[in-house]
């Protein structure tokens, strides 16, 4: 794709997408808000907030970045069935069981080092699994519903659907972290 | 390619990656949780740390992924110099783009914070933060995506793969310790509180 190198056309095409996402960025912040009392009350559940929230948007925008190259290389169908679609359906849900259990352990253990924990190890643990894989199966829906909202409009999907599923999937993280949270603490 | 195949290639391409930014994000944790005075503090600093790190992340993310396109069109040299005016252009706008929508950001926040009759901090305090937030994170985040791009295209490697991880991990753990030095910096000059 040609693009001029200059601060004005730059600009152009990134600020109002910036703006956007921003705006749907604020939305997380207002649910942070309203659970800083229980935040500030158990710092290991603050400890998982940025990663949370990370995750999610990488466990999107990874699925979106490979459905985008298949669907570019006219490998892609959107029929459940699909080979392409399913697996990597299935990849994401593997990598979030994978990974999150770590990363509550994780969150427990800095904070036990660094000062007194007030939750158990396995309720923190429980928060970041459950978390993590609500948010993966909520990342394969957004993905699948950007990826066939961009091909239906005719947008090359790299452009539109990976900063949207990013910043969707960051405000999903935190509202499904404040679930997990409403559940087990 | 059966499911199976495509699901477990897809699964080993990801967990490094993942991994890596499983790291650098609970890293950054570890600094939100050690915020927990300044947040206490300042009402309406909490709602900004969503949108501050997604703007780090999108906004050198999309450095990182247009320098890597330049190197590979051939219209970029992976060489440090004052000169190149094409990466002057992008530098500039990435940082342009990333301290203006800081303190939108924080113009933002506070307004809706307002209008919901939320408590919030003074508009002066939460924009300063952001302000000097942003220029901070966005002078570190520049010199790591340009030195790694640069550095790891010359040896070889292809910086699509390693602006993508570098930014995720550097860029949570960089814009919350950048908030955290703001947040104390404002205090410490006696503007904050609500």
């Amino acid at each position: 794709m040609p693009s001029a190198w200059t601060v004005r056309s730059i600009t152009r095409a990134m600020l109002p997408v910036l703006v956007v996402l921003t705006a749907i960025e604020l939305g997380s912040g207002l649910v942070l808000d309203t659970f800083e009392g229980t935040l500030l009350r158990y710092p290991s559940l603050l400890v998982l907030v940025p990663v949370t929230i990370g995750m999610a948007g990488n466990l999107g925008s990874i699925l979106a970045a490979r459905l985008s190259t298949a669907f570019h290389l006219g490998l892609l169908t959107f029929d459940p069935t699909d080979d392409q679609l399913a697996g990597n359906a299935v990849a994401t849900v593997g990598l979030a069981v994978t990974v999150f259990p770590f990363v509550g352990a994780g969150a427990w253990l800095l904070q036990w080092l660094l000062s007194e924990p007030a939750l158990a190890f396995g309720t923190v643990v429980l928060v970041a699994l459950t978390s993590g894989v609500a948010l993966a199966v909520l990342a394969v829906l957004v993905t699948l519903t950007a990826t066939y909202a961009a091909y239906h409009f005719e947008l090359d999907p790299d452009d539109v659907v990976i900063p949207v599923v990013t910043n969707v999937c960051d405000v999903l993280g935190v509202l499904v972290l404040f679930g997990a949270v409403r559940l087990f603490v | 390619m059966t499911i199976r195949e495509v699901s477990v290639s897809a699964y080993r391409e990801a967990l490094p990656v993942l991994t890596l930014s499983a790291v650098g994000g609970l890293f950054a944790g570890v600094v939100l949780g050690g915020m927990e005075e300044e947040l206490r503090v300042i009402p309406g600093l909490l709602v900004l740390v969503p949108a501050l790190l997604a703007t780090r992340g999108n906004v050198y993310g999309s450095l990182g992924a247009r320098l890597g396109s330049g190197l590979h069109q051939g219209l970029v040299e992976p060489r440090f110099s004052v000169g190149d005016r094409r990466v002057n252009a992008a530098v500039a706008a990435a940082l342009a783009n990333g301290i203006l929508i800081s303190v939108l950001a924080a113009v933002m926040a506070y307004a809706l914070l307002s209008v919901l009759a939320r408590s919030v901090a003074p508009l002066s305090t939460l924009v300063a933060i952001a302000l000097i937030a942003g220029v901070l994170s966005g002078l570190l985040l520049t010199a790591a995506v340009v030195g790694v791009v640069f550095v790891g295209y010359r040896r070889g490697v292809n910086p699509d793969t390693l602006a993508g991880p570098v930014v995720t991990t550097t860029g949570d753990v960089v814009g919350i310790a950048t908030m955290l030095f703001a947040a104390r910096l404002v205090l410490s000059l006696g503007v904050g509180g609500a």
